[in-house]
């Protein structure tokens, strides 16, 4: 049996076109170790019963001589992403059977680029949630410590990876969502240029912040599947050109380091010492590492907790029983709605439609939507402003390593876990988390991650320096 | 919090509205703090400033966007309820 401990895409694919072992055997191994390990962590929620037959599909075209950038890789992808014939239920006990009818436009990509969707992994109920906690499905245990949470929301997808149960995963990041779950699995967890990968397909949770990107053991793994799934799509009309935000400055390896954002409390000491190894590590790799003034971007997980919920609470709107997934039936049809939706959805979910409500009623729209709008683009522009200067931002991915569940009281203090995430997402700017050495709690090796973001469209300047900065 | 949870179509109980009451006064205390943040800014089209961000409400031509009909079986397979081509939901009036 194949040991997928040290494979990636890039080994993977040379193995394959060696013959050193076939598409079906890479399979086998990644479904072996889903048996051996998943009962305990819970990664995944399915393993699609056709995996074995695109694997031989694979094999067919290997032997045809194809030769494409995924061909017969194994691929997880988050439960709130589309695959034609295959369910998909954003962890929802609301979407309960629901086959996809279409494709994503990610997914059609990763197949015609000859990847192997072999399942679909927990998630927090529709992407709302930092543990992987509040998925309806059980919760997703971190491979590092399993009395630990994965991080979230993509968690599932991150543990697949994480714990070699298979090569490459995908995750949607709307405030976190893959840099969060890759810092606190250990892995590369990448989030794209708001608009530079379609959504088409994506069961939507923020449509302004929401991005889709993959979880990897290398930077360039990440970069291979960028270019796979990028580029504008008359599905997604939110989608945007290579060219659409004009290059602000020529690379010259200088990092810019908002002291200030991460100084203050709720920051883990370990998270702090942490970040100026990694620095030190960037100004022995040539890098000029400088402090930014950012007075503002504190503002973004506020900004964050007016916005997403305002979204959520009007795309979960068609998820009234008529449709689709889960009905439970009431008096009249009203009450049918209010069942339905008040028994389909969690807990968290609920709090967000209901908080969502709140801060767009008419009363209310001015002070807090309004003033969240503004604070977005106040944060945009300061950060646009710093990449005149610097390549790239450097901050811890999360301000502590991954938590123990049920650790986390309130709503309030599992919010605080993505302060350092959302300001990539409030600003659409690229963003990836990378793994940045150990620290020992107790008597585990707990993984932790550093996050580099770079100006819109730039992720060239990310790809660059995250491969000097893990020896690439 | 019922009424609230009543527009937001959501049914829950009183003591979730109790619970969620006690939550959302931490909540919006913390996000309260954005209408803090100073910078002059000019909202445009859907609340975003045409030189920043580069998205517009953009429309399809209006001509069918594919073959009628061709996903009819598949998207009525996901409805809780359905006749023939139809779902079948409650009478209104």
């Amino acid at each position: 049996m194949i040991d997928l401990s040290p494979l990636t895409i890039q080994s993977a694919r040379e193995g394959l076109k060696n013959k050193k072992f076939t598409a079906r055997e890479l399979i086998e191994a990644s479904i072996e170790a889903i048996k051996n390990r998943d009962k305990e962590l819970n990664a995944f929620l399915e393993i699609f019963d056709d995996a074995l037959a695109q694997a031989d599909e694979a094999d067919k075209k290997i032997k045809e001589g194809l030769d494409l950038p995924l061909l017969g890789i194994p691929f997880a992808i988050k439960d709130n992403i589309l695959f034609e014939g295959h369910k998909a239920t954003a962890s929802s006990k609301i979407l309960e059977g629901f086959i996809s009818p279409t494709n994503s436009t990610v997914i059609q990509k990763l197949l015609d680029a000859g990847a192997i969707i072999l399942g679909r992994t927990n998630c927090d109920e529709f992407a709302m949630g930092s543990s992987t906690e509040t998925s309806a499905y059980g919760i997703t245990k971190n491979p590092h410590d399993v009395s630990r949470v994965p991080g979230g929301s993509s968690g599932g997808s991150a543990v697949a990876v994480a714990a070699h149960m298979t090569i490459a995963s995908l995750g949607s990041d709307t405030a976190g969502s893959i840099r969060q779950p890759a810092a606190f699995c250990g892995v590369v967890g990448f989030k794209p240029t708001y608009g530079r990968v379609s959504r088409s397909g994506l069961i939507a949770m923020t449509s302004s912040l929401d991005q889709i990107g993959p979880f990897t053991k290398t930077v360039a793994d990440a970069e291979i599947i960028y270019e796979v799934i990028r580029g504008m799509d008359k599905m997604d009309s939110t989608t945007t050109a290579e060219n659409t935000y004009p290059k602000q400055k020529e690379f010259n390896k200088t990092i810019g380091v908002p002291r200030a954002f991460f100084e203050g409390e709720g920051v883990s000491e370990v998270v702090k010492k942490n970040l100026e190894e990694s620095i030190e590590k960037f100004k022995s790799l040539g890098y000029k590492v400088v402090d930014v003034d950012l007075p503002n971007i504190s503002y973004s997980l506020a900004a964050y907790y007016i916005l997403m919920p305002a979204e959520v609470s009007s795309n979960l709107a068609r998820f009234d029983g008529v449709k689709y997934g889960l009905f439970v039936g009431g008096e009249n049809g009203i009450d049918d709605y209010f069942k339905t939706r008040g028994m389909g959805f969690g807990r968290e979910v609920r709090r967000r439609i209901i908080l969502g409500t709140y801060v767009l009623s008419s009363g209310y729209y001015d002070a807090y939507y309004g003033s969240a709008l503004k604070a977005k683009q106040i944060i945009t522009n300061e950060l646009r402003n710093a990449f005149n200067e610097v390549d790239l931002i450097l901050t811890p991915t999360a301000p502590t390593p991954a938590f123990k569940f049920g650790e986390k009281a309130t709503p309030l203090d599992m919010y605080l876990a993505d302060i350092f995430t959302v300001p990539a997402n409030i600003s659409g700017c690229p963003s990836i988390s990378l793994p940045s050495g150990f620290v020992k709690v107790g008597d585990v090796d707990l993984p932790l991650g550093i996050e580099l973001t770079a100006d819109l469209n730039r992720e060239d300047n990310i790809f660059r320096a995250s491969k000097e900065f893990l020896g690439e | 919090m019922l009424k609230l949870a009543q527009l937001a179509r959501v049914g829950i109980d009183e003591k979730e509205a109790e619970t969620l009451s006690n939550e959302f006064e931490a909540i919006l205390n913390y996000v309260g703090q954005v209408k803090k943040i100073s910078g002059d800014v000019v909202l445009g089209e859907a609340g975003q400033t045409r030189e920043m961000f580069p998205h517009r409400n953009s429309l399809r031509d209006d001509i069918d966007a594919h073959e009628s009909g061709i996903y009819t079986e598949k998207i009525l397979k996901n409805t809780p309820s359905s006749d023939g081509k139809y779902v079948v939901v409650k009478k209104i009036l």
